[in-house]
């Protein structure tokens, strides 16, 4: 009892929860730690949750990965085949190989976690994709938020690589192809190809330090990375507040949501075991990367059907579709066909990382958002973003080029020319699809604002006339379709001042005009009705 | 031996002697010549010769000519043996219809019989490679082990790991071969069908043929296990990635609605 003499203060804890609450706060200040950020709102939308379906998934990686640790052996040392699976009776292996074969044939729920873990990382990094489309398309990155875009976009860089190690570990056929093809790919490199190769595999390929050295940057270099990213994603998140749609009642000052405790955190927890038993329900019913049927990894050996992993499928189609350009001099080759898709491979994604950027250059707009835009009302970035998306599935059409030929019995070369024309064309066709269509749904929103809702109710007037009626829309709906702001393109003012006397306009601001004129013109914005125009029709006597 | 060397030159001498000769001769002949059945064979193999050569003037001679030797239209058969008839009629490539990237599988028109009379024709017009017998193309005995590792060198870089098939140039392809025939996977490694080089027995012998029909059977047959569950056609990484953005994300997102509907409507409540 020495304590309560020694804080007479404090009430004395009675239970036993209450004793170590008290014991943990008095050394970490807890209650005022908590105080402050267990009452923080999250607001509601499932399109806010898919950040949280990444970070679940993660979570699953690790513990799986932490099991499958126990059991592979990251070495390439040659054995002998004696396991239960038949077919490979006999046969010389790497012990990767060999111990990969092992715990899915003799590890208790080896297979399991194996199909778990390889389903988890594809639905973490096609989370990844989603939850990043979904920030970009309503403008969550903008400031204050662009460095979290990056943090969360470095998550995706790294994400794919550590992947893509994952997946080159087993040295099965299909991954040692993968790797061997990374290799090509380093070997185009002017001047230093062969030396970044040697260098990276210690010697030639496959040599007998790739899956060792994959394997510490598989476990520990990357997902330590991305560890620390991720809590850093999340500090930011908490930090900024999150942001959330128009709607009536919510500012730029506020939050509208669920209190983080208890409520979200009920919801996330849930969330988190039903992620976690959908990706095991899959795993458990469906074959994911089946080694056994591809066998071991010989430099002699190929298939066809060799793809990566979906995450890597478009840089597998920008090789795929580039014609193999070469250029030789002075007893050297330049291999073009392949040195410039892995020229193009980082710009495609880099596109997608500078992009809050470049807007906020062009548009001007250094100004706090926590209000998100509807995507329609940005028509220009909208139909960035649906291009930038087109590209990358076209891309990944051209990565399976040969499946898509058998499974739906076309040409190859066919769907290779699709591809490298669609590479320059569709993107463009679908920027400009998608703009109209933006364009329209303003268009619809202007209307509904002034006329109201179409009922599908058709009214016969004394006269004969047929009308439809049309219902006023209520106070947040009108909010929600108005609330965003129209803001003018930058002005570079008269060309001439009051002298007469030419400006001088640097050609950057020129351009950065013209771009903003492109974003924010009259070509991109259907204008809002006015407050005059609402009344003015409100007042009348109802639809037109 | 004496009165024999003495009567040496009796005038009836060669007579005698013509006589044995003729006795042993015929008794010879009655002991090893074949047996009346294979006379019946040799009949039986010339009438499916002309048989064959009635179905062949049918269905076939309008492209390979009246006597196999070819025309614009299909190549010579002479010297293309028994086994590419049995394969290519017996998968229904042959008869061919209509020219596109590659003449297609069909369902088979002849019986065996009758495909029998077609080869025995083929292979009247110039030696080749001959119908393999059940043996020969038994997997049983047969090391599946070592046909994988024959197979993954030798055919999966057109047919894949498992023979579930592949594309090549222009719309042409490597089919799956799943449920084909041992007798037929046997007959295209001894043929080398369209664009399939063949693999003769001096490059790849009979022992390693039954090895490879051996593994396709222990990979790609129905009685294949598959302890991963479903396996989405074993055709690579392409399907497993289609399968996680529209079930797996499809299920992430599905349940993200749900549970964004559920409290709206706690909070309304
Ligand atoms: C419509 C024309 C056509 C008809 C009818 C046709 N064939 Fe063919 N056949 C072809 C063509 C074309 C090829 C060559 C395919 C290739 O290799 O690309 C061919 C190839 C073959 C081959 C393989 C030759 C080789 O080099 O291995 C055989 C055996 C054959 N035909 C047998 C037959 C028989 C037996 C029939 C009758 C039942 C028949 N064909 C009917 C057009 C025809
Ligand atoms: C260059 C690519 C290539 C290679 C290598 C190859 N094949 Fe083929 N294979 C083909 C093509 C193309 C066909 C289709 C031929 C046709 O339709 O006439 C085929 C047809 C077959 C068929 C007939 C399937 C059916 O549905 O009737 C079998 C059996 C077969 N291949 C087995 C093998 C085996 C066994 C090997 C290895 C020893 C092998 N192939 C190697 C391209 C290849
Ligand atoms: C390991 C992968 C990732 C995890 C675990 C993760 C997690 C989260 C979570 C839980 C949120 C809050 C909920 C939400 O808005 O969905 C969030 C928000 C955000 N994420 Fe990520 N994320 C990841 C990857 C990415 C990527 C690839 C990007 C974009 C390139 C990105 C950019 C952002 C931004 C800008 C926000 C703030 C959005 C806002 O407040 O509106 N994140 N992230």
């Amino acid at each position: 009892m020495s304590t309560t003499t020694e804080s007479p203060s404090r009430r004395q804890a009675t239970h036993p929860g209450e004793r170590i609450a008290e014991w943990t706060d008095g050394r970490l200040g807890l209650y005022k730690l908590a105080k402050s950020n267990l009452r923080k709102i999250f607001p509601d939308h499932w399109s806010f949750m898919l950040g949280e379906v990444c970070l679940y998934s993660f979570v699953i990686l690790i513990l799986t990965g932490v099991y499958l640790t126990l059991f592979f052996h990251p070495s390439m040392s040659e054995v002998v085949y004696h396991g239960p699976y038949a077919p490979l009776q006999g046969v010389r292996m790497s012990d990767a190989y060999a111990s990969t074969m092992h715990i899915s044939f003799e590890v208790r729920g080896g297979l399991l976690v194996r199909q778990i873990h390889h389903w988890a990382a594809l639905i973490f990094i096609a989370g990844m994709i989603v939850h990043m489309m979904r920030v970009f398309f309503t403008g969550g990155f903008r400031k204050p938020r662009e460095i979290n875009w990056l943090f969360g976009w470095t998550l995706l860089f790294l994400g794919m690589f550590t992947g893509f190690t994952g997946y080159s570990l087993p040295d099965d056929l299909l991954s040692g192809t993968g790797v061997r093809f990374m290799e090509g790919a380093i070997l185009s490199t002017p001047l230093i190809g062969t030396y970044l190769s040697m260098f990276l595999f210690g010697g030639e390929f496959p040599g007998h330090d790739f899956v060792s050295r994959f394997y510490s940057v598989h476990i520990l270099l990357l997902p330590g990375l991305m560890a620390g990213l991720l809590t850093a994603h999340l500090i930011l998140i908490f930090y900024h507040k999150h942001t959330q749609f128009p709607g009536a009642g919510k500012t730029e000052k506020n939050v509208v949501g669920t209190p983080l405790l208890p409520i979200y955190t009920a919801k996330a927890g849930g969330f988190f075991f039903l992620v976690f038993g959908v990706i095991s329900a899959i795993a458990a019913m469906v074959t994911i990367n089946p080694i056994w049927t591809m066998g071991p990894y010989r430099p002699d050996q190929v298939s066809t059907g060799a793809q990566p992993d979906w995450y890597m499928g478009f840089s597998e189609g920008l090789i795929r579709v580039m014609p193999g350009w070469e250029i030789r001099a002075w007893g050297h080759t330049l291999v073009l066909g392949v040195f410039i898709p892995l020229m193009i491979f980082p710009l495609v994604l880099m596109a997608i990382a500078v992009y809050p950027f470049v807007e906020s250059w062009i548009t001007g707009d250094k100004r706090e958002h926590h209000i998100l835009d509807r995507p329609r009302n940005r028509p220009v970035r909208t139909g960035f973003g649906v291009a930038w998306l087109t590209l990358y599935f076209v891309l990944l059409i051209g990565g399976g080029n040969d499946i898509w030929a058998t499974h739906f019995h076309l040409s190859i070369n066919a769907i290779t020319w699709f591809v490298r024309i669609g590479f320059f064309v569709l993107p463009v066709l679908t920027y400009w699809i998608t703009k109209r269509i933006c364009l329209g749904l303003q268009r619809r929103d202007r209307d509904k604002v002034l006329h109201g809702r179409e009922t599908g109710i058709i009214k016969r007037l004394p006269h004969g006339e047929f009308i439809e009626v049309h219902e006023p829309l209520s106070q947040q709906q009108l909010h929600v379709l108005t609330a965003h702001a129209q803001p003018r393109p930058i002005d570079l003012g008269p060309e001439f001042d009051e002298n007469g006397v030419a400006r001088k306009t640097s050609p950057v601001a020129k351009l950065q005009a013209r771009m903003s004129r492109n974003f924010y013109g009259e070509n991109s914005a259907i204008p809002k009705p006015t407050a005059e125009e609402f009344e003015e029709i409100t007042a009348g006597h109802g639809h037109h | 031996m004496k009165k024999l060397s003495a009567r040496r030159r009796h005038p009836l001498a060669a007579l005698v002697v013509l006589l044995f000769a003729l006795a042993a001769t015929g008794g010879l002949y009655a002991a090893l010549a074949p047996a009346p059945k294979a006379q019946a064979d040799d009949s039986a193999q010339s009438l499916a010769i002309t048989q064959g050569k009635k179905l062949y003037s049918v269905g076939c001679a309008t492209c390979h000519g009246t006597s196999g030797q070819g025309s614009t239209d299909g190549p010579s058969l002479v010297g293309v043996g028994s086994a590419a008839v049995d394969f290519q009629v017996g998968t229904g490539r042959m008869p061919a219809q209509q020219p596109g990237a590659q003449i297609p599988k069909k369902k088979n028109i002849y019986t065996q019989a009758q495909i029998d009379q077609l080869a025995a024709y083929i292979a009247s017009l110039g030696p080749g490679p001959v119908v393999p017998t059940k043996d020969q193309y038994s997997p049983a005995g047969a090391d599946a082990a070592k046909g994988g590792e024959l197979f993954r060198t030798n055919c999966s870089q057109c047919h894949n790991f498992v023979g579930r098939g592949g594309a090549l140039t222009d719309g042409k392809f490597a089919p799956s071969l799943k449920g084909v025939d041992p007798k037929h996977v046997y007959e295209a490694m001894q043929t080398g069908p369209q664009n399939m080089p063949s693999f003769p027995d001096t490059t790849m012998p009979q022992d390693a043929k039954a090895d490879i029909i051996a593994y396709l059977h222990e990979v790609d047959s129905s009685s294949s296990p598959n302890p991963g569950g479903f396996t989405l056609g074993t055709i690579g990484p392409v399907s497993e990635g289609l399968f996680a953005w529209v079930f797996g994300l499809g299920a992430m997102i599905a349940i993200a609605v749900w549970m964004a509907a559920r409290t709206s409507k706690a909070k309304k409540s």
